[in-house]
């Protein structure tokens, strides 16, 4: 049975329908990618699950129980922490406070604590008292991650990590998901950066206009078929 | 050397402001809510203490600390089950609903104790003073001071020192990123509120044995707060303490010149500094 499973997932905007029937599965230390043109819908994907959106309790099931229906914060406490799109650092928070907040008024216990996600990322120890909107987007990025890690999530919610990062910067950040991986967690990473996602994922779904159009294994999807799903047919 | 003394009044005199004004700081600082119900909740405050004192027998400075996690809890309910409701992207819904509660409160004060005017017993501590080479201070303005210093102190603390404190700020730049850390922001506020009123309570302890208080003094205690906030810079405690005093001594200067320009030359201060400093004294950064 999957770890997280979304079954006809669907959200909207006001009158803006963002997502129509979305299925998506996510089995037990397992990575797959979420791939698709802007506006396809994935950063809503994962803002449903996580539950930002909130939706029909049995849209979305973790481990054996409904949680559409609940809020972001139950959610995350279950073990589904969120690297969100844009990093979304605290400014009134240095670095150290950024990642300290993720494990806010719980006890943790796991692979993942302010020691090792300064070993994770060397960077972010020298810099631990700076606020952390002081730091370069792919440092930000690895405070967002690793604020993400301190709280031992069991699903990992990566929203376009490489989003506006030089490739050198992108290369050091994706260096960090095996490790993550290796520590237990399961992971669904949205990307646009096609390749990348090929590189990590086990699986990977494409989307296209607010439907999942195309899923399998990196070997078994065509450059094709990822194509014509990533743009429609015809394009 | 009466002007000196004249001063030094002014600015105990404004640890009073400042009293009046944290709580409402520390609410706008955390989540952009002005509640014109504030200067009545320090009068509910006061009368609640009264009510301690005369059932209860206690001392006003033992009834204030029964009546403090009273106030939490009224600031907690308050905030989670009415105003974080009216929280959103429009600013209206929250200035009338605290509007309302303002009134609702000064009328349930009316009700409950009449519009009599009604003072804390004092007693030889709170008219006590000291004499600091030629200049005599009271003990009770010391003592409210030094209380405004301490609240001040201990708020910043809890800010920067404590994980409540990380979740303040961290739900003040983003609520709903905040609820992805695991933090409810709902309780969040309600908590930040809470602690409001229990400033709001020590804030009651010393306006109710410094002058008489009746059911309707509570939009004025409104306005020195807000003024107080203003001249600070929105959402910097020191800076409210500073616009406290600026105030404080204002009033005194004019009232030393003509008692009845006292009230007068605190709100001309007040519009000197916003004329001079739009932003106030400590503008945060990001406001
Ligand atoms: N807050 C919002 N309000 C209205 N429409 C939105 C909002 N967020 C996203 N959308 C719309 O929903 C669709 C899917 O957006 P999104 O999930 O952000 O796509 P992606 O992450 O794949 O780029 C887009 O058409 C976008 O314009
Ligand atoms: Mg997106």
């Amino acid at each position: 049975m999957a770890l997280l499973q979304t079954q006809n997932l669907v959200a909207h905007y006001g009158d803006f329908q963002a997502l129509f029937g979305v299925d998506i599965e996510l089995g037990d230390a397992e990575t797959i990618a979420i791939i698709g043109a802007n506006g396809a819908g994935k950063t809503t994907l994962m803002r449903s699950i996580c539950g930002v959106l909130r939706n029909d309790a049995a849209a979305v099931t973790y481990d054996g129980t409904a949680i559409g229906a609940k809020p972001a914060d139950e959610i995350m406490s279950k073990g589904v922490a969120m690297v969100p799109e844009g990093r979304k650092l605290f400014p009134s928070l240095s670095v150290e406070e950024n990642l300290l907040i993720g494990t806010y008024g719980r006890k943790v216990s796991g692979h993942w604590n302010l020691k090792t996600v300064y070993e994770l990322f060397p960077i972010l120890a020298e810099r631990r008292n700076n606020p952390g909107t002081a730091l370069s987007g792919g440092q930000q990025q690895m405070v967002a991650i690793g604020r993400a890690l301190m709280s031992n999530p069991r699903v990992l919610l990566c929203d376009e990590i490489s989003l506006g990062l030089a490739p050198v910067v992108i290369k050091d950040i994706y260096k960090a998901i095996p490790q993550i991986k290796a520590a237990g967690a399961s992971l669904i990473v949205v990307e646009q950066d096609i390749a990348q996602a090929m590189a990590v994922a086990d699986r990977v779904y494409c989307m296209m206009e607010g439907r999942v159009t195309l899923s399998g294994t990196p070997e078994s999807l065509s450059r094709d078929k990822i194509h014509n799903a990533y743009f429609g047919a015809g394009h | 050397m009466i002007w000196i003394d004249t001063i030094i009044q002014g600015i105990l005199l404004g640890g009073l402001y400042a009293l009046f004004a944290s709580g409402l700081s520390l609410v706008f600082g955390i989540m952009r809510l002005v509640n014109l119900a504030h200067g009545d909740l320090i009068v509910m405050g006061a009368y609640l203490i009264l009510v301690l004192v005369s059932l209860l027998g206690l001392s006003p400075f033992i009834a204030v600390f029964i009546a403090m996690p009273a106030m939490f809890g009224v600031g907690w309910v308050l905030q989670r089950y009415l105003l974080n409701r009216t929280l959103g992207d429009d600013i209206l819904p929250p200035l009338l609903v605290t509007f309302g509660l303002s009134i609702a409160l000064q009328n349930a004060l009316l009700e409950g104790f009449s519009a009599d005017s009604q003072r804390l017993p004092t007693n030889a501590l709170t008219t006590a003073s000291v004499d600091v080479g030629p200049i005599t201070l009271g003990v009770m303005p010391l003592l409210t001071f030094a209380s405004a210093v301490l609240v001040i102190v201990g708020l910043n603390q809890l800010f920067y020192r404590t994980e409540l404190g990380r979740a303040f700020r961290a739900t003040s730049d983003d609520a709903t990123t905040a609820s992805l850390m695991g933090i409810k922001p709902a309780n969040i506020f309600a908590t930040a509120t809470g602690i409001a009123l229990v400033i709001v309570t020590i804030a009651a302890l010393y306006l109710g044995l410094r002058a008489n208080f009746d059911p309707n003094i509570g939009p004025a205690r409104l306005i020195y707060a807000f003024e107080a906030v203003i001249i600070g810079g929105l959402g910097s405690l020191w800076g409210t303490l500073l616009g406290g005093i600026i105030i404080g001594v204002a009033q005194t200067l004019g009232a030393a010149i003509n008692p009845e320009w006292q009230i007068l030359a605190g709100h001309i201060a007040f519009l000197i500094v916003l004329l001079v400093r739009p932003r106030g004294l400590f503008p945060r950064a990001n406001d």
